[in-house]
């Protein structure tokens, strides 16, 4: 099997099975009790707080730890909406392309009054800080913009979009989910007050994730009960699940350089391969990209067949088509880097691995050169394309 | 527990009666590429009898499974039978859809009906 969905989930690495099982053996005290067993489970959390905090420059403080990266997201903008309707601010700016753990937050808070603005991301998958600076009203309480995108990969300029909320004194969230343990992230320097992750993103368990807020940011909680989380976040704390989400980290950190050189390399070959594919095209910026990401539209085929075919050749795939989403329309995000429905259909994303290897990618690159043919011989769409009867939109 | 059936599956990977009829009597296109879905049937209809018919399909694993289950059914029959196909009986012989893929029978039974049509209206032969 070749598993090309690392954006989806990760396999979890052997050192967060094993931190992970060991602490369920040993480390099952309850943090907020005083006798030596649950001190024990308390150190090792935070052990974990401070080596993740650590990693992202960070307070151990300005760390939360949550259920994964959809609570922090949702942690944080309700937060930042929490404030600004006290303080009379009820503006939001964020993307049309996040992930809808933000998009249906943001969608609940306009039904409450709140007013959205939505930033162009452009064709490239791209924002422009410019643009986020004249989006910026006195009344914007909150920018919540992501670190890369799930989809199409693109890393967004996020410390000059950073930059110019310091500037204009508004909160700054970013969904970095995609992100970290897989590029450089620095709270610090990117200029970032909230910040969003997920530890299986990065090899660690599912079930756990984190929640950066700056020291002075006011978190609202989600859920109420005990005073864990520096009451911020109730229930019996994750031991196991949490250090084993920092061990993951650490790992992939220290191994991050070799990790994006490897990755980088398999992902133009790969690109490069696909791009011979004729009416295709690539969805993304190909230099502003996750090192693992590759996500492509075919014209003339569906995605969700690809997926099945590409499935029974031992290939593990996602698609924005909308029969892979169980709604009628595409992927949100190929749509608002401007694909028109009929070619978003047909898209492809492969997100490739640390372990990937070249006969792998070549294997990839021949099953979806085969697959795609093979649809398009049998496919309405292609016949009118190839006749002349239809313009290719790619 | 896989999305599909292994019928639903069985048709997807080995799709009967592909392709193009160049003396079709009667042609049906359904769907649209902006829904993802779009199913063209060709019809060889001789002395009352679906002689022949192909399918080209645009769209999921249902949506080819369901063209391809739909011709299967409707070869060799007479036009009188062949119009009371219904989406559910193609549903059914392959062993069922999920729920929001029922609409893939759907465009197999108007895709054929529509061929039908288009036969009535090509040869002016009541259906």
């Amino acid at each position: 099997m070749i598993y090309a969905d690392n954006a989806a989930t990760t396999r979890m690495s052997e050192a967060a099975i094993n931190t992970m099982t060991e602490l369920m053996k040993e480390g099952w005290g309850n943090p907020s009790s005083l006798y030596v067993h649950g001190q024990k489970a308390k150190e090792i959390l935070e052990k974990a707080r401070e080596e993740i905090a650590e990693i992202i420059s960070a307070a151990p403080r300005e760390i939360y730890f949550t259920s994964g990266g959809s609570e922090a997201d949702n942690q944080a903008i309700l937060s930042a909406a929490a404030l600004g309707r006290k303080n009379g601010k009820m503006h939001i700016v964020s993307s049309a392309f996040e992930h809808h753990a933000v998009l249906h937050t943001l969608s609940k808070l306009e039904k409450e009054g709140f007013e959205i603005t939505l930033l162009n991301v452009h064709e490239d998958g791209l924002i422009v800080p410019e643009e986020a600076a004249e989006a910026i009203r006195d009344d914007t309480c909150l920018v919540t913009v992501m670190y890369a995108n799930n989809e199409i990969g693109t890393i967004q300029p996020i410390r000059k979009i950073g930059a110019v909320c310091r500037e204009k004194g508004v909160l700054f969230h970013v969904d970095a989910v995609q992100a970290v343990g897989h590029i450089p992230v620095n709270v610090a320097e990117d200029n970032i007050d909230m910040l969003s992750a997920s530890a299986h993103k990065f090899h660690g368990p599912k079930g756990v994730g984190f929640l950066y807020a700056k020291k002075g940011v006011r978190l609202s909680n989600l859920i109420e009960g005990g005073a864990q989380e520096r009451g911020k976040r109730a229930g019996t704390e994750n031991v196991p699940g949490i250090a084993s989400m920092a061990t993951a980290l650490k790992e992939a950190v220290s191994k991050m350089q070799e990790n994006t050189e490897h990755q980088t390399v398999m992902r133009d070959r790969l690109i490069a391969g696909l791009q011979r594919i004729p009416h295709c095209a690539l969805n993304g910026d190909a230099v502003h990209r996750l090192p693992g990401n590759v996500n492509f539209c075919f014209e003339g085929i569906e995605g969700e067949s690809l997926l099945l075919l590409l499935d029974d050749r031992g290939i593990c795939a996602s698609s924005g088509s909308a029969c892979t989403s169980g709604s009628l329309d595409p992927s949100h995000v190929l749509l608002a880097i401007g694909r028109v429905h009929d070619v978003a259909h047909g898209s492809l994303r492969l997100s490739i691995g640390e372990e990937i290897s070249e006969k792998e990618v070549d294997y990839m690159i021949q099953s979806v050169t085969e697959v795609v043919g093979y649809l398009r011989g049998f496919s309405p769409i292609w016949r009118d394309l190839m006749a002349g009867k239809k313009e290719f939109i790619l | 527990m896989a999305l599909y059936s292994e019928k639903v599956m069985e048709h997807f990977r080995n799709p009967r009666n592909v392709g193009v009829i160049e003396d079709a009597n009667g042609i049906g296109e359904v769907g649209n590429a902006k829904c993802g879905d779009i199913m063209k049937m060709y019809l060889k209809i001789e002395n009352g009898i679906v002689e022949d018919v192909k399918f080209e399909t645009f769209g999921c694993g249902s949506a080819i499974a369901s063209s391809s289950m739909a011709t299967e059914l409707i070869k060799g029959q007479p036009v009188s039978e062949v119009k009371k196909l219904t989406n559910k009986a193609v549903a059914e012989a392959l062993d069922g859809l999920p729920d929001y893929k029922m609409h893939c029978s759907v465009l197999a039974e108007e895709a054929i009906q529509s061929a039908l049509e288009d036969y009535q209206k090509r040869t002016g032969n009541q259906i």
